[in-house]
């Protein structure tokens, strides 16, 4: 089964399946991964489920859209491959992906 | 046919236009409690020669019940609607009938009711047809008093202002400060009082926003009690929110706030030029960003800003301290939940804010002509979210009137609002909450509310004035 990993900012990180049609926040959510909070449930309304996909990735998962920007423009420590995880749909394709998790959401 | 023009509108536009010119040349530099003054001045000056009335005092008359008024004729406006308990009904109405609904008249001029949670959802998301300028209430500001806050501006200039202070909120700052929080919330609540009834309200609610408002703004601690004073008038004129507050102790307030921030301004920047390490307060990371350095010189915007802070950090906290208590008194079975489970207190404090949704609104403004909830919204139009009806809507939330602390989506309320503006104390105030809620849980074997809570009269703020409670502490084990 397809797999990603969350890494965490203490270090460790969480394996969890590639649930087709599942966003990636929903899938932290449903697995107790720590530091994703996905306070609007997935409206992309909040900014809180914030992850930081690596640049081999990013090609493949897609850049951010202006929706998301406007959630993000005021996150402090956004990086070039911030998104927000309810905006990312978990599929075959993105099998072995690894996204890292900041140290808070706000 | 002949038309006849009031004299008072012929003299007040010409003459508004350069007082207007002559403040914003003289803002940048006369002390700002001057300003405030001259403007108060000018504006009896112009309530006795332009025979301008002021706004009219809300008067209570009892409301009736929903089903005895026309669709048409509903006025959640009514800042007394949440005080006699006939919020519910209406809203409840609202949103099976007209979700999205036009009142034509009220003593605010004309709003759309915006009263279901996605429809709220949807609005807030898109600030570019629904703007938050000028401001974010049903009302105006009194005039004189209508200072700019990042709250009811847009992006661009919203980002820039709020960035520069969220971090003094931000997580990382917080972790920080929880020690310090509970300890003050500790020294509170070992004095309170056993077996004789007292106020809840300003015995801890207040008093554990006062102190918290003080360390975020590094307010001479021993003075935290004006902050709470400017801040209940400046959250309840009768023009912006039906409130309670009197215009003219308003603007002397006001000009008070003015001087005694200006002063910790000056004062601060002075202790930084020789060479002090700045602290983490609010006024501390102004002056180190290079957006905000001289905001002191655009006195509106300085003082709209404090206000926005003393505002957000005051009234919402404070009544969702209150809330809890009355919340877990009414639902008695949600109390034992909580002493067998101590650990539902992260997910009840989401319950309870969702519960209490100490403001019930944020106002925006219809930046084009549109169509929305199949109404026709012109550009200029006032639209209001009622996040106090989002939090109640069945369609969102199960038993939505009930307050059930482990309610699976309470997460999702929507009393922090949603989009750019959502509030940057989020995280500050649900710390708040929860040591609250782990210290007297910690100490108290009963919490009892012993009388009816007397509650706010406000159509914005939906609070609490009184709530008479009795304690009863925890036998010393051993």
């Amino acid at each position: 089964m397809a797999t990603m990993k969350f890494l965490l900012h203490d270090g460790s990180s969480r394996n969890v399946p590639l649930i087709d049609g599942t966003s990636l926040m929903q899938l932290a959510r449903d697995h107790g991964v720590p530091g994703i909070d996905g306070d609007c449930g997935g409206a992309c309304a909040c900014g809180t489920c914030h992850v930081v996909v690596g640049s081999a990735w990013l090609k493949t998962v897609g850049a951010r859209t202006a929706e998301e920007q406007q959630m993000l423009a005021m996150t402090p420590d956004v990086q070039p491959g911030s998104r927000l995880a309810c905006q990312i749909t978990a599929s075959a394709a993105l099998d072995g992906l690894e996204v890292r998790v900041p140290e808070y959401q706000m | 046919m002949k038309t006849t023009i009031p004299l008072s509108k012929l003299i007040n536009a010409p003459a508004r236009k350069l007082v207007d010119r002559a403040l914003a040349a003289a803002q940048a530099r006369v002390p700002i409690p001057l300003q405030i003054r001259s403007l108060h001045l000018l504006l009896k000056a112009r309530q006795r020669l332009l025979r301008q009335l002021p706004f009219p005092v809300p008067v209570e008359a009892p409301i009736p019940p929903v089903d005895e008024v026309a669709l048409g004729d509903i006025d959640v406006s009514n800042p007394f609607l949440y005080r006699q308990g006939r919020w519910l009904e209406y809203f409840r109405r609202l949103r099976e009938e007209a979700p999205v609904h036009y009142r034509p008249h009220s003593p605010f001029g004309a709003f759309w009711s915006i009263t279901r949670y996605d429809d709220i959802l949807a609005v807030d998301k898109n600030h570019e047809d629904f703007s938050a300028e000028p401001f974010i209430i049903l009302g105006s500001p009194p005039e004189g008093l209508d200072v700019e806050m990042f709250i009811a501006m847009d992006p661009p200039r919203h980002d820039v202002q709020r960035k520069a202070v969220q971090e003094v909120v931000a997580p990382k700052n917080l972790q920080e400060m929880e020690g310090l929080i509970r300890s003050r919330v500790q020294d509170v609540l070992d004095r309170l009082p056993e077996n004789q009834p007292f106020n809840w309200v300003p015995t801890v609610s207040i008093e554990l926003t006062a102190r918290m408002l003080a360390t975020l703004l590094d307010f001479p601690y021993d003075e935290r009690h004006k902050l709470v004073y400017w801040s209940d008038l400046a959250a309840g004129s009768a023009e912006a929110t039906g409130g309670t507050s009197d215009t003219h102790e308003t603007f002397v307030a006001v000009a008070d706030m003015a001087r005694h921030f200006t002063r910790l301004w000056h004062d601060k920047a002075a202790r930084s030029a020789a060479g002090e390490k700045p602290g983490f307060d609010l006024i501390s990371l102004m002056q180190g960003n290079p957006d905000t350095a001289d905001l002191v010189r655009r006195p509106m915007e300085f003082l709209g800003n404090l206000a926005l802070l003393i505002v957000g950090g005051n009234d919402t906290t404070r009544n969702s301290m209150s809330a809890g208590v009355l919340a877990l008194n009414q639902y008695p079975d949600e109390f034992a939940k909580l002493r067998a489970n101590p650990g539902l207190i992260p997910n009840m404090v989401s319950e309870i804010i969702r519960w209490q949704t100490p403001l019930a609104y944020m106002r925006r403004v219809a930046t084009r002509d549109l169509v929305f909830g199949g109404q026709f919204i012109r550009k200029g139009d006032k639209l209001v979210m009622w996040y106090a009806s989002g939090n109640r809507d069945e369609r969102k939330f199960e038993r939505a009137d009930d307050f059930i602390i482990d309610r699976p989506n309470a997460r999702q309320h929507m009393a922090f609002g949603y989009g750019v503006h959502r509030c940057m104390g989020n995280r500050l105030a649900e710390l708040q909450l929860k040591i609250l809620w782990e210290e007297l849980l910690a100490r108290f074997e009963t919490i009892e509310v012993v009388g009816e809570p007397e509650r706010v009269q406000s159509n914005f703020v939906r609070g609490y004035s009184e709530l008479m409670v009795r304690v009863q502490r925890k036998v010393a084990a051993g």
